[in-house]
C-alpha cells in the first residue's frame, strides 16, 4: 500500500499535465465519478459534513487496522474534491491520516478551495476525515 | 442614461478576475461604490475626522454638520416628516433588532406577529427570539409557486391580536415586489404596526414613507452604492417614542446620576456611542449620486436588463427561473436541471462572473421549492447587456462541463 505522501505526489503529477483551470476542473469532475460511493443506509443527516454549501456525506469503516472511506455529494465539483481527499486518505492507518500534511491541494491548483470561509468546505472535509481517524484510533488502542 | 460614463465612476469594474474582465452580478448582496462616495470617506479622514455633537472645536462642528446633513439627505430621499425620525444604524439587521428588542417590552402572551414566507433570515430570527421571550405567536403569510404572497391568507391571519406585521418591500432571493401599501393599510385597520424591510428595494425603488404611511422602514447603505456598516431605521415619531432604548451609553442620555438616567430625545435615544460618522456622510453622498442619475431612470434601465437576461437564460435547455412575479426588481434566481447551483457558481467565478449561490439567507423559500439553493444574478444600473451575454455564455459552458 502506498503512503499518503506517494498518493499525493501521484495526484500532483496527474494535475501537472493540464495547462488551464478548465482541464483541471474537468479532470476533477472525472475523478468524482470514481469516488467509492457511500452505502445509502449511511447517507443520513448525521453523516453530512457541516460548513459546505453543497451536501457531502462521509462514512468510514475500519478494515485490517486501516480506515476505508466512502462518500457522496449532491454537487459535482464537491464530489471531485472529496474523491481526491479519499484517494489520499483511504486505506491508511489512523496515525498516518492524523499526521498527514495537505499542502498538495495548493499544488494542484485548487488553492481557492482552501480558504476556511469558502462555502464548499474543503477544510471541513479534511477536518471530518481526521475526526474519523481520531475516533478509530481510540478503538485500536 | 449614459452607462459608459457611469461605469467610469466605479474603479472596481475595471479589474480582472481569474484573468477575465470582472462581471459583477452580486449587487443584491453588496453594490459597488462610486468614486464620488469613496472620496467623501477620504475627505472626512483627511480633513475633519472628529467626534460629533460634543466638541466645541471646529473639526467637531464640521463633522457634526456633515453627519447631520447626511441625515437630512436621507430624510428627504425617503420623505420622512422630520430628520429626527431617521436613526442611523449599522445596517438593516441592527435596525430590525432595535425594533424587535423594543417590542419585547410591548408584547404579552397570546399577541400575534405576522411575517411573510419571502423573508430574509434577518427578518425571521429576531422575531422568533422575541416570541420565545414573550409568548407571542408568529404567523406566516404563505406564497404561491410564482413567488407571490397569497393576500387572501393574509386577510385571514389579521385580527385584533395582531400587534406587528413585518414584510420585505422586495424579496432578496426572488426579487418579488410585495404589495406593501395593501399590507400596511390592512394591518392598520386592525390596529397593528408595520415594519417594512427595504434593503432590497432601496437600490431600485424610492419609498415615500409618508405616502406609504408605514410605521418603520429600514435599509442598508451598501445596497445603494454606499459603504458597509451603515444603515437606517426610519420610524414615525410616535412609534419611536413608544419603543424603549436599545443600548445604553454615551450620546443617548439627557442626564445621568447613579440613581437615575433620563434618555435623550430622538434620534439620539437610539444612537448610543460614537457612530460610524464617515459611513453616515458617505451614505448621504450615495443618495446624492443615485438621485443625480434619477431613481426612475435606474429602475427603467434595470427592468430592460432583467427582461433581456430572463429571455436569454430561458433559451438554455433545462434552465428554470424561480420567482416570476409580475412585479420584480432586477434579480434572477435560477437552476439548471440536474446541476447543483454551487457547481454553476464555481465555474462562473472561474470565468470572472460574480453571482451568488446558495439559499440566500432565505431557507424557507428554498424549502418551498424543495431545492438546495439557486444561482442568483442581480443587476445594477452600471451593468450592461454585453455583460449579460458573457454570463449566458458562461452558464452554457458550465452546463457543458457539468452535465
Amino acid at each position: 500500500m502506498e503512503t499518503i505522501n506517494a498518493a499525493q505526489e501521484e495526484i500532483v503529477e496527474e494535475f501537472s499535465l493540464f495547462d488551464d483551470w478548465m482541464q483541471r476542473y474537468e479532470y476533477m469532475i472525472e475523478l468524482g465519478k470514481s469516488l467509492p460511493l457511500i452505502d445509502p443506509q449511511y447517507k443520513t443527516d448525521d453523516n453530512i459534513i457541516k460548513g459546505c454549501q453543497s451536501k457531502v456525506w462521509v462514512h468510514a469503516d475500519l478494515e485490517d487496522k486501516k480506515l476505508v472511506f466512502t462518500a457522496d455529494s449532491d454537487a459535482i465539483i464537491t464530489k471531485g474534491i472529496i474523491a481526491i481527499l479519499i484517494r489520499v486518505f483511504s486505506n491508511q492507518h489512523p496515525d498516518a491520516i492524523l499526521d498527514a500534511d495537505t499542502s498538495f491541494i495548493d499544488k494542484i491548483g485548487l488553492k481557492e478551495h482552501l480558504s476556511p470561509t469558502r462555502a464548499n468546505g474543503l477544510v471541513s472535509m479534511i477536518k471530518q476525515l481526521k475526526m474519523y481517524a481520531i475516533a478509530f484510533k481510540t478503538q485500536l488502542n | 442614461m449614459n452607462v459608459t460614463k457611469i461605469r467610469k465612476d466605479f474603479p472596481v469594474l475595471n479589474r480582472e478576475v481569474n484573468g477575465r474582465p470582472l462581471v459583477y452580478f452580486d449587487n443584491a448582496a453588496t453594490s459597488q461604490t462610486p468614486t464620488q462616495v469613496i472620496n467623501t470617506i477620504v475627505d472626512y479622514y483627511e480633513n475633519y475626522n472628529a467626534n460629533i455633537h460634543r466638541g466645541v472645536h471646529a473639526l467637531s462642528q464640521e463633522a457634526t454638520d456633515a453627519y447631520e446633513g447626511a441625515r437630512q439627505k436621507i430624510q428627504k430621499h425617503f420623505n420622512a416628516a422630520h430628520p429626527y425620525e431617521v436613526i442611523f444604524t449599522s445596517g438593516t439587521t441592527h435596525a430590525i433588532n432595535i425594533i424587535s428588542s423594543g417590542y419585547a417590552e410591548l408584547l404579552k402572551e397570546g399577541d400575534e406577529l405576522i411575517v411573510s414566507a419571502l423573508e430574509h433570515h434577518s427578518n425571521i430570527v429576531p422575531w422568533q427570539m422575541l416570541c420565545q421571550k414573550t409568548g407571542a405567536l408568529l404567523k406566516v403569510i404563505p406564497m404561491n409557486e410564482d413567488g407571490v404572497l397569497i393576500m387572501d391568507a393574509y386577510d385571514e391571519l389579521l385580527s385584533d391580536r395582531t400587534k406587528l406585521v413585518f414584510v420585505n418591500h422586495v424579496s432578496n432571493a426572488l426579487g418579488t415586489v410585495n404589495p406593501i401599501e395593501e399590507i400596511i393599510n390592512k394591518a392598520h385597520a386592525v390596529g397593528a404596526e408595520v415594519l417594512i424591510d427595504g434593503a432590497q428595494a432601496s437600490p431600485h425603488i424610492k419609498a415615500d414613507v409618508q405616502a406609504l404611511n408605514v410605521d418603520y422602514y429600514v435599509t442598508s447603505a451598501h445596497k445603494i452604492c454606499g459603504p458597509t456598516g451603515i444603515g437606517v431605521l426610519y420610524g414615525k415619531e410616535a412609534a419611536l417614542n413608544r419603543l424603549p432604548p436599545y443600548q445604553g451609553g454615551g450620546e443617548m442620555i439627557a442626564e445621568v446620576t447613579f440613581e437615575k438616567t433620563t434618555y435623550a430625545d430622538l434620534p439620539h435615544k437610539f444612537e448610543a456611542g460614537t457612530p460610524n460618522i464617515a459611513g453616515g456622510i458617505a451614505f448621504g453622498a450615495a443618495l446624492d449620486y443615485v438621485n443625480a442619475i434619477g431613481m426612475e431612470n435606474i429602475a427603467k434601465y434595470e427592468a430592460e436588463l432583467l427582461t433581456y437576461a430572463t429571455l436569454a437564460l430561458k433559451q438554455i435547455p433545462g434552465l428554470k427561473v424561480y420567482g416570476v412575479a409580475p412585479e420584480k426588481t432586477a434579480v434572477i434566481s435560477f437552476n439548471v436541471e440536474g446541476i447543483h447551483p454551487y457547481d454553476i457558481g464555481s465555474i462562473l467565478d472561474k470565468l470572472g462572473i460574480a453571482v451568488r449561490t446558495g439559499h440566500h439567507c432565505a431557507q424557507p423559500i428554498m424549502d418551498f421549492y424543495k431545492i438546495p439553493g439557486t444561482v442568483r444574478a442581480s443587476f445594477s444600473f452600471y451593468n450592461t447587456f454585453q455583460e449579460i451575454d458573457a454570463m449566458v455564455d458562461a452558464v452554457k459552458k458550465a452546463v457543458q462541463m457539468l452535465q
